[in-house]
C-alpha cells in the first residue's frame, strides 16, 4: 500500500482512478476544481498501466457547464463504464435536473457524483448543503471524514452505484478537499468492458416507465438505510453526553475529546459517528437511550438534527447547530466544537491593540479586466440612468472599491439575464457584464433571449481566453470563434464589437462602448486580453 | 510531540509554497502531518492564510485550533497580528517579515504595526526582504523567514535544505544555491 500525500480532492481523483475510472467530466468550481486537474495530470500515467486496450477509451474533460458534464457521465455509465463528474455545490444546482432524474435510471457503470460544498463561503455565493439535495433526489451519499476516507470511499462508491443500480455522491467540504494528508493507496482496478445497458425500459423515463422506476428507487431506500447504519458507528460510554458527528465534525471532535475526558475523570462521551445517508434510525435511539443529552456536530446545514426530529420519543435535548449550541452559519472548527462541548478555550495570546483591516483580493497587475471595467466606467460617467449587471468571474471584485463598477452577482450567466428583465421594463442603459467561460457555461441562452425579444442590452464579454478565478483551465471554445458564435445567436454583425481589452485602447474602448450604449438593440462588446495566470501557465508549459 | 505552524501572508508572496516545503521536509523525518490552505482565488493581493500540523502521532482537525499554534510564520508585518488569536499564550513564536505590503488604504501605521509585535512576549522581527536582497535574491525573503524560524521547528535543517532544493529543482542550479543561501543566511541572523 504505497502512501501519499494528497488533498481530499487529489484524494478522490487517485481513488477514481484506482477504482477503474472510464470518464470523468467537470466544470472548474472552487473547492472541486483540483479533482479534474489531479485526473489531467495523471491521466497518461493512468493509461499506461491499463491494458493496451482500454487506453484510447479514458478520458478526464472539462465540459460547458455541471449539466454538460452530468449528462456525459450518464452516457458511460449507459454503456457500461465507470463515470464520475465533480462540480462545487452550486454547480449542483446547473445539474439539478440531470441529477434528480438520475436516480430513477438503471445506473450500469458506477455513476460517483462529487460535490463540493463550501461552507463559509470562501470562494462562493452561498453555503447550501449537497446532503439536503441527495436527499431530495433520493441518491445514496457518502460523506468521508478524512483524506483516506476519501481515497476509500469514492471506490466504495462506485461498487455501490453498481450493486444497486443507482448515481452515489460523495459529499466533501471545503477543509478536506483543499487540505492534505497521507493517504494509502490499493492496486489500479481495471475499467468496465464496454456493454449497454440491457433493460431497454431502464432509461426511458416517460411517464408510464418513470413510476415504476420511481416505484423501484423508493423501494430500494430500506435497503439504503440499513447499509448506512450498518456503516455507522456507535460506543456507548458516558450516559450524560452523547455525540453524533459527520464529516470533518468527527475531526473537530476527537481533537477535543481527550481535553473533555480530563474534564470529566476520564469518561469519554458516547459517541455516534454516520458516514453514509439516508441514515438508519436504529443507533440514534440506542443513543438516546443511554445517555441524556446529544450534540450534533455536522459541517453545513442541521441536516442530521432535523431528521433526528420524532426518532426516538423521549424529551431528550438535542443540541447543534439548529439549537444554536453551535453556530448555524458558517464553518466549524475546532474552537466552536470545543465551546458547544462545554470545554473553556485554550490560552491565546494577547489580541493587537489595534483594529486589523481587511485585505480583499485585488485584480492581478495589468490585469485585462481592470481596463475593460476602467473603459465601461467612463463610458456610463455622462449616463444619468443605468444598470450594470455582473457575473461570477474575477470581474466581481470590481464591485469593490476603486471600482464599484458593478451592482449584481447572483449566479453564472445572471448578468445578461438580469440586465435583460430589467430592460424590458424600463430600465435604461443596462448593461451584462460577463467572462468568456460564464458565457459559455450560461450566458448564451439568456443572449439568445435577448435576441428574440429584441431586447435593448448592451453585454460586455470579457474574453481572457480562460477560466481565471479558479486557476486558469482553459475554456470550452476559443476566444477566435467567439464573434462568430454571437452573430450565431442572432446579434448583428455591426453590433458585435471586438476590442482588446488594454489601457492603451481607452479611449477608442470608450468610444465604442458610448456608441452601442446608444443602439436601440442588442449589442455584444468582446474585450479581448488574456489573463495573466492563464498566459503564466502557457509559459509554464 | 504536536507542533502547529500558521502561515500568513499575502497572495504572491509564496507563503503556500513555504508551507510545502516545511511539511514534506517534517514527513522526511518521520513525523505525520495534516496542512491546509483555502485557494482557489487566483487573484493578488489578499490574505493568504496556511495551517500546518506536525505530529508524531495521529492529527485530527485539518485546521489549528485557537490558542493552539506554536508559530506563526508571518510573511507580513500586519498578516501577523491578524492570527493572534491562534498563538498559544504560553509557548507560542512569532517570526515576522518587516517588510509592508500596503495594498489597501487603511493600512496602519507601520511602527504601531511592529511595536505591537515587539509586545509579544516571543517574537522575532526578521528583514527578509533586505537579507534577500543582500544575498542576491530578492524573490526569496519567504525562504529567509523560514530560515530564521528553523531553529524553533522540530525538524532538522538539513531536511528542510533538501525541500528547498527539491521545490527550486526546476528551475536550475543558481535558483537552488540562492534559495539555499538565503536559508542559511535567514539561520544566521535569528543566531544573532
Ligand atoms: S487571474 Fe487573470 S482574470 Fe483574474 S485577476 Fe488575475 S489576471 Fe485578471
Amino acid at each position: 500500500m504505497p502512501e501519499f500525500v494528497f488533498s481530499g480532492d487529489e484524494a478522490i481523483a487517485r481513488g477514481a482512478m484506482d477504482a477503474g475510472l472510464s470518464g470523468a467530466f467537470a466544470y472548474p468550481g472552487t473547492p472541486s476544481t483540483e479533482i479534474m486537474e489531479y485526473l489531467q495530470d495523471n491521466l497518461g500515467e493512468y493509461k499506461a498501466a491499463l491494458a493496451e486496450g482500454d487506453r484510447p477509451q479514458v478520458v478526464a474533460q472539462w465540459c460547458s457547464n455541471e449539466k454538460t458534464a452530468y449528462e456525459s457521465a450518464l452516457g458511460v455509465s449507459f454503456v457500461g463504464r465507470r463515470a464520475m463528474v465533480s462540480m462545487k455545490h452550486v454547480g449542483l444546482n446547473v445539474a439539478a435536473d440531470p441529477f434528480t432524474n438520475s436516480a430513477l435510471v438503471g445506473i450500469k457503470g458506477g455513476l460517483v457524483v462529487v460535490v463540493a460544498d463550501d461552507p463559509g463561503m470562501h470562494s462562493s455565493q452561498d453555503e447550501q448543503d449537497s446532503r439536503v439535495l441527495a436527499d431530495f433526489a433520493r441518491v445514496p451519499c457518502f460523506e468521508p471524514s478524512d483524506q483516506q476516507e476519501a481515497y476509500d470511499m469514492t471506490r466504495a462508491a462506485f461498487d455501490y452505484s453498481e450493486e444497486h443500480g443507482v448515481p452515489v455522491m460523495l459529499r466533501v467540504t471545503t477543509r478536506l478537499a483543499h487540505a492534505r494528508a497521507s493517504v494509502a493507496t490499493n492496486a489500479q482496478r481495471s475499467p468496465n468492458a464496454l456493454e449497454k445497458c440491457g433493460d431497454p425500459s431502464a432509461w426511458i423515463l416517460m411517464p408510464a416507465m418513470a413510476r415504476k422506476r420511481w416505484a423501484a428507487l423508493l423501494g430500494k431506500s430500506t435497503r439504503f438505510r440499513a447499509d448506512a447504519e450498518d456503516a455507522s458507528s456507535l460506543e456507548l460510554r458516558d450516559a450524560g453526553l452523547g455525540v453524533i458527528t459527520c464529516g470533518l465534525g468527527l475531526r473537530y471532535y476527537l481533537e477535543n475529546e481527550g481535553d473533555w475526558a480530563a474534564a470529566h475523570s476520564g469518561a469519554r462521551p458516547s459517541h455516534l459517528h454516520i458516514g453514509r445517508y439516508p441514515m438508519g434510525n436504529e443507533k440514534i435511539r440506542l443513543l438516546a437511550a443511554h445517555v441524556e443529552r446529544i450534540l450534533v456536530i455536522e459541517e453545513g446545514y442541521p441536516y442530521i438534527e432535523r431528521a433526528m426530529a420524532g426518532v426516538f420519543p423521549a424529551p431528550l435535548p438535542v443540541l447543534g447547530r439548529l439549537s444554536g449550541a453551535l453556530p448555524e452559519a458558517g464553518e466549524l472548527s475546532a474552537d466552536s466544537v470545543r465551546a458547544a462541548l462545554g470545554l473553556s478555550p485554550k490560552a491565546s495570546a494577547a489580541k493587537a491593540g489595534i483594529p486589523i483591516p481587511q485585505r480583499p483580493p485585488q485584480f492581478c497587475q495589468g490585469c485585462p479586466h481592470a481596463d475593460s471595467i476602467t473603459a465601461l466606467k467612463e463610458a456610463l460617467s455622462d449616463e444619468a440612468e443605468f444598470y450594470v449587471a455582473s457575473d461570477i468571474g474575477c470581474y466581481t471584485l470590481s464591485a469593490l472599491p476603486p471600482y464599484s463598477a458593478v451592482e449584481s452577482c447572483v449566479d453564472m450567466g445572471a448578468s445578461v439575464g438580469m440586465a435583460r428583465g430589467a430592460s424590458c421594463v424600463g430600465q435604461k442603459r443596462a448593461v451584462g457584464v460577463i467572462g468568456d467561460s460564464t458565457f459559455y457555461h450560461s450566458g448564451m441562452t439568456n443572449l439568445l433571449d435577448a435576441v428574440a425579444h429584441k431586447t435593448r442590452l448592451t453585454v460586455l464579454i470579457l474574453d481572457n481566453s480562460t477560466t481565471g478565478m479558479t486557476g486558469a483551465q482553459p475554456t470550452i471554445a476559443p476566444g477566435s470563434r467567439m464573434a462568430e458564435l454571437v452573430a450565431g445567436l442572432g446579434v448583428e454583425r455591426e453590433h458585435i464589437r471586438a476590442l482588446e481589452a488594454h489601457r492603451k485602447n481607452h479611449e477608442a474602448n470608450v468610444a465604442a462602448i458610448r456608441e452601442e450604449l446608444g443602439y436601440d438593440g442588442v449589442s455584444v462588446i468582446i474585450l479581448r486580453r488574456e489573463c495573466l495566470e492563464h498566459l503564466k501557465k502557457m509559459r509554464q508549459a | 510531540m504536536n507542533y502547529n505552524i500558521i502561515l500568513a501572508g499575502v497572495g504572491g508572496q509564496g507563503s503556500l509554497s513555504v508551507s510545502v516545503v516545511i511539511a514534506r521536509a517534517a514527513m522526511a523525518s518521520g513525523f505525520l502531518v495534516k496542512q491546509s490552505e483555502v485557494h482557489g482565488m487566483a487573484q493578488r493581493g489578499g490574505e493568504v492564510l496556511a495551517h500546518l500540523r506536525i505530529s508524531d502521532g495521529e492529527i485530527q482537525s485539518p485546521t489549528v485550533p485557537e490558542g493552539d499554534a506554536d508559530l506563526i510564520l508571518a510573511f507580513e508585518p500586519l498578516e501577523a497580528l491578524r492570527y493572534l488569536a491562534w498563538l498559544s499564550a504560553d509557548r507560542g513564536t512569532v517570526v515576522a517579515a518587516t517588510a509592508p505590503i500596503r495594498n489597501i488604504p487603511n493600512y496602519p501605521d507601520l511602527d504601531t504595526v511592529l511595536g505591537e509585535i515587539e509586545k509579544l512576549p516571543r517574537r522575532r522581527l526578521v528583514d527578509a526582504d533586505a537579507i534577500a536582497k543582500a544575498a542576491g535574491s530578492a524573490r526569496s525573503a519567504n525562504v529567509v523567514l523560514v530560515g530564521a524560524a528553523a531553529d524553533l521547528l522540530p525538524i532538522p535543517p538539513e531536511a528542510i535544505e533538501r525541500e528547498i532544493a527539491a521545490l527550486f529543482a526546476r528551475k536550475g542550479e543558481d535558483v537552488v544555491r540562492a534559495n539555499l543561501k538565503a536559508f542559511s543566511d535567514g539561520r544566521a541572523h535569528a543566531a544573532r
